[in-house]
């Protein structure tokens, strides 16, 4: 048990810094295989079927439909304002407050049969509002 | 006004870089020079706040010449919200930002002005050099002008309908004070790194700042959560969004820093892990205000583009870097010759607490920039999701809670084997009863995670109980106090131990609440016609019937819900509400649908569990109604063949308006009265449809904790930040000295207390007096030396010197000592 304190120290440090490196790496792989590539509807309408998307775009304003339990509706890119090449949504469930057409949505999904299939629970629409320089009618 | 405004804006610029050259100019000791400063920095405060009462006023009484007054306000909007729309646009933001640094600068600059003679001329210059920042953001960068004018505008644009919620009108003042009292801190431990007075005066001056920075934001945390739970139709309170971490994370960080400085306090160690956590804590809070400002990460809270993000980003980049070229450079003066004793020793725990919060930090980090880093990496922006943040928060959480317990129970410096039999014997045992209980009578057997907190929460919890328990008995027997009397006493003389005890359980039942709602919820859709139920989780839902409600700004679609559980019958009357875009005259009545929608949430609240429910409605039939109303209301006013005699005369009525515009007004007043009516009919048809509404129906077990949690966790922060029953009456220390003093007295009391409650053995005890009352005595030798005249204290402060013979007798109270 006669360990040299100055030793003893030098083994604690390298066993904490060991660990903290271990973490880090599960922290980056994980993270890199874990996430969701963020694209754009123009670039998700030539995308494989099948790969994950977050996409992110701006609904076409009067396109949301009822669909059975969802509902179905078109986005367009954010920079395109409204115009542009559309790409067909269908989600199921229920939609956040401030969802509607002319909005900004984030939604997790993939493409099938030239449609993009929301999960459940992932549509994220943007609260407006707050600190837009432009008018939020 | 608003001419008059922006001049005020201007001088107050000018008065901040006067009040931190001046602060410069006094470093070398010039007391005069510094006192001019201090006083010249509450001319600052005075300055902002008369253009924030301008602001105010312009709200109140609908100056829509005002820009920010025309943008978000309008005739309609009520008064409440009206005098707090101002922080919800961006430059109103930042004038409320600069208002309370200039707020907490005065007050930082009144409570040290006889103390830290060296480090306030530095701390002033920072804080004055953070204001003068914003405020000139807001004189020179475009589109942000508080003080913009416009002309014409006889109403404005109105407050979004979903913002106009109490807490929403809170919570961002709250976080703005929380991000912007880190600044105090940061600024006099700069001070002191720049003077090397780097023992623990500055965090003793400053450490109440920091706690309050710390309650503001957790307060404006909690109210965020409750907010997204009650308003936004979604049924979450928490959903790793960028701006939500943004405000986790200087909250989770300055916690580290309120436990590390207590080492560096006892024991005059940890100095540079210190400094480090208090640079972190404010660049994280100023990172938060640029994220909420930036868009450069996706986020459920859209902010427009705009011009402040990249100033604050060169802000962040200046305090990074200079503060580490700070350290650096200090490092020797840094360095403690103490090592922690023991692993099992409150300081080692501390250590720990601080690596796992530390870690949590850096894991919300990672994953909140995730899109930017993966970016530079693979090009394209990847984002991560809430599972990936849970696996690793959860543990770490967990973990958090298992020394949330174990701390408070471990006395300083190190841990008898006897002791440890003692304190943590009533804990193992409750800790285990809860493990039977959990397994026999729960299906947590199913969520280790969840099992594990719980378990780790009620060693906790029973850990506190005792402390108090034992506080409690200890003070009897010296005071020879009745129960009630010792616990009062105990807490309000060790305000700073026991307030940080009760965080400490209001922490834990919140976490007992986020594990059981997360991990045991029910979340199902249903889709009902009236008069159809469904069954969710035991509870025999029916929606009973629609109703529906019409006034001039909105339409309400609610449905009358009956809930049968156990025999037992309740209602609720959950709606969904569709706002008109404010400031149009008059529209069409299919525009009711062109604004925003909100959910008011069915909630039945319990102890045991919350039934949540949200409705969907279906209205593209109540719509198509509206357009085909709109278009016959249309033709009505033309006049066209077969129509009614009150379409004439409305016609008549127009066209006479369109040639009088005195007329217009009364025409106007006509047509909305009569579009009113439609749309009241047109709304009302919807009940006649029997159309089906999707519910979202969520069963959240033990929600409700995590609020009280939370309230239980504020009233502990705000007993720890009470000040001491001598200030409160006015026993103001005078000098450094009398800092000194108080802090060593505080020391000696608290070793007492320690050794009271058995935490400090005999042995242990006597050492840590004795030491404790040297360094005592050396400052009272000092005080001596120096000849402090101060207002005839020194000859009691004599007295009590004579007094520190180690006796047992308790030395005499601060407060005594100040009363003289």
């Amino acid at each position: 048990m006669l360990v040299d304190p100055q030793r003893k120290r030098k083994i604690r440090l390298f066993v904490a810094l060991s660990v903290a490196v271990l973490l880090a790496v599960a922290l980056i792989y994980t993270s890199f295989s874990a996430s969701t590539e963020a694209k754009e509807p123009s670039e998700i309408i030539g995308a494989s079927p099948g790969t994950s998307y977050e996409m992110t775009g701006e609904v076409v304003k009067g396109s949301v439909r009822r669909q059975g339990n969802g509902i179905a509706f078109r986005v367009v890119d954010r920079e395109a304002e409204g115009k542009g090449k559309a790409l067909p949504v269908t989600y199921q469930g229920t939609v956040p407050d401030p969802f509607r057409g002319g909005r900004e949505i984030v939604l997790t999904g993939s493409v099938e049969n030239g449609t993009f299939v929301g999960e459940p629970e992932t549509l994220i629409t943007k609260c407006p509002s707050k600190f837009t320089t432009k008018s939020n009618g | 006004m608003a001419s008059l405004g922006s001049a005020l804006l201007a001088l107050a610029f000018v008065t901040a870089l006067i009040a931190g050259g001046l602060a410069l100019w006094g470093r070398d000791g010039d007391q005069r020079r510094v006192d001019l400063s201090r006083r010249t920095v509450y001319a600052f405060c005075g300055l902002l706040t008369a253009c924030v009462v301008i602001i105010e006023i312009a709200f109140a009484t609908d100056n829509f010449g005002f820009k920010i007054v025309q943008e978000h306000s309008s005739l309609e909007t009520p008064t409440f919200y009206k005098l707090a729309a101002m922080w919800s646009s961006q430059e109103g933001s930042l004038l409320l930002w600069a208002w309370v640094l200039s707020i907490a600068s005065s007050l930082a600059l009144w409570s040290t002005r006889n103390k830290l003679r060296e480090v306030v001329p530095y701390a002033t210059a920072v804080m004055m050099g953070v204001a003068a920042f914003f405020t000139g953001l807001m004189l020179f960068a475009p589109d942000v002008q508080p003080f913009a004018t416009v002309t014409g505008a006889t109403d404005g644009v109105g407050l979004n309908p979903l913002l106009q919620h109490p807490s929403m009108m809170i919570h961002p003042p709250m976080l703005y004070s929380g991000y912007v009292a880190m600044t105090v801190p940061f600024a006099f431990a700069v001070g002191a790194l720049i003077t090397r007075r780097v023992d623990a005066e500055w965090i003793r001056a400053t450490r109440r700042f920091a706690l309050i920075a710390w309650t503001f934001l957790g307060f404006g945390l909690l109210l965020g959560a409750r907010w997204s739970y009650t308003e936004l139709g979604w049924g979450g309170y928490w959903a790793w969004d960028p701006v939500e971490n943004a405000a986790l994370m200087p909250w989770l960080l300055s916690t580290a820093f309120l436990h590390s400085i207590m080492v560096q306090e006892k024991r005059g160690m940890l100095k540079v892990w210190n400094a480090c956590l208090v640079v972190g804590s404010f660049s994280m809070a100023l990172l938060g205000t640029f994220l909420v400002r930036s868009g450069v990460l996706q986020s459920i809270h859209a902010f427009g583009d705009n011009t402040v993000g990249p100033y604050i980003l060169g802000l962040i980049g200046v305090v990074v870097i200079g503060s580490t070229l700070l350290i650096v450079s200090r490092l020797d003066d840094l360095r403690s010759p103490k090592r922690i004793d023991s692993l099992v020793s409150r300081e080692a725990v501390f250590l720990v607490n601080n690596l796992l919060l530390v870690g949590l930090t850096a894991v919300i980090f990672w994953g909140t920039f995730f899109p930017l880093i993966s970016e530079l990496f693979t090009g394209n922006k990847a984002s991560l999701a809430a599972p990936w943040f849970d696996r690793y928060t959860t543990p770490l959480a967990i973990l958090l809670v298992l020394f949330t317990g174990i701390g408070p129970l471990l006395a300083w410096r190190r841990v008898s084997w006897d002791w440890a039999k003692r304190v943590f014997r009533v804990p193992l045992v409750v800790a285990l009863a809860a493990v039977v209980l959990l397994l026999l009578f729960t299906d947590a057997a199913h969520r280790p995670w969840a099992l594990a907190l719980f378990v780790f929460a009620a060693f906790a919890l029973t850990g506190l109980a005792q402390e108090f328990w034992t506080g409690t008995a200890a003070r009897r027997r010296l005071a020879g106090e009745p129960a009630p009397a010792a616990l009062v006493g105990l807490v309000t003389r060790n305000r700073r131990r026991y307030g940080g005890y009760i965080v400490h359980a209001g922490v834990a039942v919140m976490l007992i609440g986020i594990a059981a709602s997360s991990s045991f919820q029910t979340n199902r859709d249903v889709n009902l016609k009236p008069g159809e139920s469904a069954v969710v989780d035991g509870r025999k839902i029916t929606y009973v019937k629609p109703i529906v409600k019409t006034d001039s700004e909105k339409f309400t679609f609610a449905q009358l819900v009956r809930v049968e559980r156990d025999g037992k019958i309740s209602t609720l009357e959950p709606s969904q509400r569709f706002f008109r875009p404010t400031g149009v005259e008059v529209g069409t009545i299919e525009s009711y649908f062109a604004g925003e929608s909100t959910s008011e949430v069915g909630l039945a609240a319990g102890a045991k569990q919350d039934l949540w429910i949200a409705p969907r409605v279906d209205v593209a039939d109540v719509q198509r109604r509206a357009r085909a109303a709109d278009s016959g209301f249309k033709a009505c006013v033309k006049g066209g063949p077969g129509t009614p005699p009150q379409c004439k005369a409305l016609g008549a009525m127009m066209q006479a308006a369109a040639a009088n515009p005195t007329l217009r007004a009364q025409a106007l007043q006509q047509v909305s009265k009569l579009q009113t009516l439609a749309a009241d009919r047109v709304a009302k048809s919807y009940l006649g449809d029997n159309a089906a509404v999707t519910f979202k129906v969520i069963v959240n077990p033990l929600v409700t904790w995590l609020w009280i949690g939370g309230l239980i966790a504020l009233a502990g922060a705000l007993i720890a930040i009470w000040p001491a029953r001598g200030r409160r009456r006015g026993a103001l220390l005078r000098t450094e000295a009398d800092a000194r003093k108080e802090a060593k007295y505080r020391e000696i009391r608290d070793a007492e207390l320690d050794h009271a409650v058995g935490k400090l053995s005999d042995e242990d005890f006597a050492a840590v007096d004795a030491e404790l009352r040297e360094e005592a005595l050396e400052i009272l030798d000092r005080e001596e030396r120096e000849k402090v005249p101060v207002n005839g204290n020194g000859s009691a402060a004599d007295g009590n010197g004579d007094g520190s013979n180690g006796n047992g007798a308790l030395p005499r109270e601060p407060e005594k000592v100040e009363q003289g």
